[in-house]
């Protein structure tokens, strides 16, 4: 099976070690991983604010990027959503048929991390030690787009010396949304106090998720108030041993 | 979308258009502290209760497929049911008025009621009605409303407008209740406690003196069947029923969108309102009535006023489904912290966010369709499945290109978002790109976050910090490796 990594430009750009640390698990668990270079970005920033058009050049690079991989490893619900659910859609509105085949095909063999760890690779129990107090938040996307369930829930619980605590109110959302975090600042402020109000109240020192751009944001959260509380992507977790 | 659009809901009528952007109003709203603790409590109730009521359905996805089916197939031949709808309620007696816009809706019922000789009209809540502002036009021509909802009372006495499609008083407390009772109602005991028993006895007292001498009775409706030309009021208090049946001329305005095919779709819609909206098996009154009754004159006014371009739109017409349950509102977290006067619009929250910008074009209400995080809780809870967050995204789409219509040069945001998507697909200016990142780094002090970022990005860095950029990307990492 080739497996091609799709690291998404967040992760590529600002949390590097997110991907390292898929690399190194996938390494452990026996999948060699390749990483296409000319991948750069699902597109959703540009399409969920407003600007379709731009997106579409990145469809077709996402396409032609993995077309030789079985299956494409995404570390971020936010993204695996957006090539699964709007890819197709584009390249529909802008009345490409091929590009909507190739997209869709592409789109069936993507998964999200903890899909492809538990769904492909069948394995929950990924060998990992993490010997601190974890919270873990689910990312809206991988929630309520992808219906991951409690697939990451069931990876965590396998992981030796984790003490795993429930966050308050865990489905809210973080507030970032993009640009909204930029436009409606306030108000994504707002819902960010309480999520780490909730991070807070746990006790825990480690928050968790599935995606990188949540984890900015309630990482940027917590550090402006000075909370020691480690934002770490599911991945790094799961590459951690003893 | 191609060919002539139908007319938009025209400026200068109606509540549609608020005063301030939504960014603007919502920050505003933030500061309230009172506002934010009571839209807390509520909205948490609520949605606990929805989500038992509708727990205790297992064919609630069949319900909800059957409800959102049966919209379409009304949205899909409109005309046809229109047009039935209008046979039956006349063969049944009733007058029906085709009302273009909030203007021509308001000078027929306004006429309706100088006709019948009132200088007050009693009102069951109603949507509609808020939406073209009949109580401002009815005035101006002498004639007074009362509002009977209990809730709309309370935003009526208290010179205000609703906040909630459902509870229009939410952002009220019971203190703040008894305090505009006391203020605003004739004859009230001075002595009003907060109890809700004694607040609710004294609307009733005020509101029975009103059911008994109105001459004229305004009304919306929840659904109205073409088959056999009903009227549909779904209500919780008794007071809608009052009005209903008691003043001897009714007129009912209503959204063309109301209306359903058959009298057995009620069967799947009164499973699904009562339950999304007030967390109830059955709401405690169902009005229905056909044409005129009992010597009661009927008239129904039909209202377009932005609807039909709503239609016209394929990406943007399911919002039209809507049956105005207000479960959205109650699960999204931007509603939760700002309240409904934020969104500017009779229409507030997720659905608000999609409807309100179609009624009125993308132009008028460019910031609502990004009044959200697409987290997704509101389609999740729809009766009728409308994909908010996608429709949000689609609209989104029409405000730029809309900006992009009537500008000269892009907007810095436009130009960055195709600066940024032409980086990104040159694998080498994207890897040099990524390693410009770190030039980030000179932002922040050694060893420290990112604590202030310049122009438009200040906004993030007004609340959260920003960790350094890494010293390597991730593929030049992988390709050292």
């Amino acid at each position: 099976m080739r497996v091609g990594l799709f690291v998404t430009c967040l992760i590529d750009a600002w949390r590097p070690q997110v991907g390292r640390a898929v690399v190194d698990l996938l390494d452990r668990l026996g999948v060699l991983v390749t990483m296409p270079a000319g991948q750069s970005c699902c597109g959703q920033m540009h399409v969920n604010s407003g600007y379709p058009g731009p997106a579409l050049p990145l469809v077709r690079r996402y396409v032609r990027a993995f077309a030789a991989c079985d299956a494409i490893v995404v570390p971020s619900g936010s993204c695996a959503a957006a090539v699964r659910h709007q890819h197709a859609g584009l390249a529909a509105a802008a009345g490409d048929e091929a590009l909507r085949r190739a997209a869709e095909e592409a789109a069936s063999r993507t998964y999200e991390l903890s899909e492809f760890l538990v769904d492909v690779l069948g394995v929950t129990d990924v060998g990992a030690y993490f010997p601190y107090r974890v919270t873990y938040h689910p990312a809206c996307h991988s929630l309520r787009v992808l219906r991951v369930g409690d697939r990451p829930a069931r990876l965590l619980r396998a992981v030796a010396g984790i003490d795993l605590a429930e966050l308050p109110d865990a489905t809210q959302c973080c507030g970032f949304g993009g640009t909204f975090a930029i436009k409606n600042a306030a108000v994504s402020a707002a819902m960010l106090a309480d999520k780490t109000a909730a991070v807070k109240a746990t006790g825990a020192s480690v928050c968790t998720t599935l995606d990188a751009s949540c984890l900015l944001h309630i990482g940027g959260g917590l550090s402006r108030c000075g909370l020691d509380v480690q934002p770490r992507h599911l991945a790094e977790i799961l590459a951690s041993t003893r | 979308m191609t060919g002539s659009v139908p007319p938009y809901a025209p400026r200068g009528a109606g509540y549609l258009r608020g005063e301030a952007p939504f960014p603007a109003a919502a920050q505003r709203a933030l500061t309230d502290g009172q506002l934010r603790r009571n839209l807390r409590y509520a909205t948490r109730t609520i949605r606990e209760k929805r989500e038992h009521a509708v727990a205790e359905l297992p064919d609630w996805p069949q319900l909800r497929a059957a409800g959102a089916a049966i919209k379409d197939e009304v949205l899909a031949h409109l005309d046809d049911y229109l047009l039935e709808l209008e046979r039956q309620v006349t063969a049944h007696g009733g007058v029906v008025h085709w009302a273009r816009d909030a203007h021509e809706a308001n000078q027929i019922v306004t006429r309706l009621a100088a006709e019948a000789g009132a200088t007050e009209v009693v009102k069951v809540k109603s949507m509609a009605t808020q939406e073209i502002r009949l109580n401002e036009a009815l005035a101006a021509a002498g004639i007074s409303a009362v509002e009977t909802d209990l809730a709309e009372l309370i935003v009526q006495l208290d010179h205000d407008s609703p906040s909630h499609i459902l509870v229009p008083a939410i952002h009220r407390n019971r203190t703040e209740i008894r305090d505009i009772f006391l203020r605003e109602m004739p004859d009230v005991d001075p002595a009003l406690t907060d109890d809700p028993v004694a607040l609710a006895e004294a609307a009733r007292s005020h509101l029975r003196r009103k059911f008994l001498t109105a001459r004229v009775a305004v009304s919306g409706a929840n659904f109205a069947v073409a088959e056999t030309g009903t009227l549909v009021v779904v209500e919780s208090e008794g007071n809608g029923r009052m009005c209903l049946t008691m003043p001897p001329v009714l007129i009912t305005v209503m959204g063309i969108e109301k209306v359903v095919p058959t009298w057995r779709d009620m069967e799947v819609f009164l499973q699904l309102l009562p339950r999304s909206s007030t967390a109830e098996r059955m709401n405690p009154y169902t009005s229905t009535w056909a044409g005129s009754v009992d010597g009661q004159a009927f008239h129904l006014v039909l209202l377009d006023n932005g609807r039909s371009a709503t239609l016209a739109d394929p990406h943007g017409r399911a919002a039209l489904r809507c049956i105005r349950c207000s479960a959205c509102l109650n699960v999204c977290p931007v509603y939760e912290r700002t309240g409904g006067h934020a969104y500017g619009s009779v229409y507030p929250g997720p659905i608000g966010a999609v409807l309100t910008p179609q009624l009125t074009g993308v132009a008028d209400q460019p910031t609502l369709p990004f009044a959200s995080t697409l987290c997704g809780a509101c389609y999740d809870v729809c009766p009728v499945a409308i994909d908010i967050p996608a429709m949000l995204v689609y609209l989104r789409s029409r405000v730029t290109a809309d900006e992009a219509d009537r500008r000269w040069l892009p907007t810095a945001e436009a130009a960055a978002m195709s600066g940024l998507a032409w980086t990104m697909r040159g694998r080498r200016r994207w890897t040099w790109a990524l390693r410009a990142a770190r030039l980030g780094g000179l932002l922040a002090r050694p060893g420290k976050p990112i604590t202030r970022l310049p122009g438009p990005l200040s906004a993030w860095t007004a609340f959260r910090d920003l960790p350094r950029p890494p010293r390597r990307s991730f593929r030049d990492w992988w390709g050292r490796r």
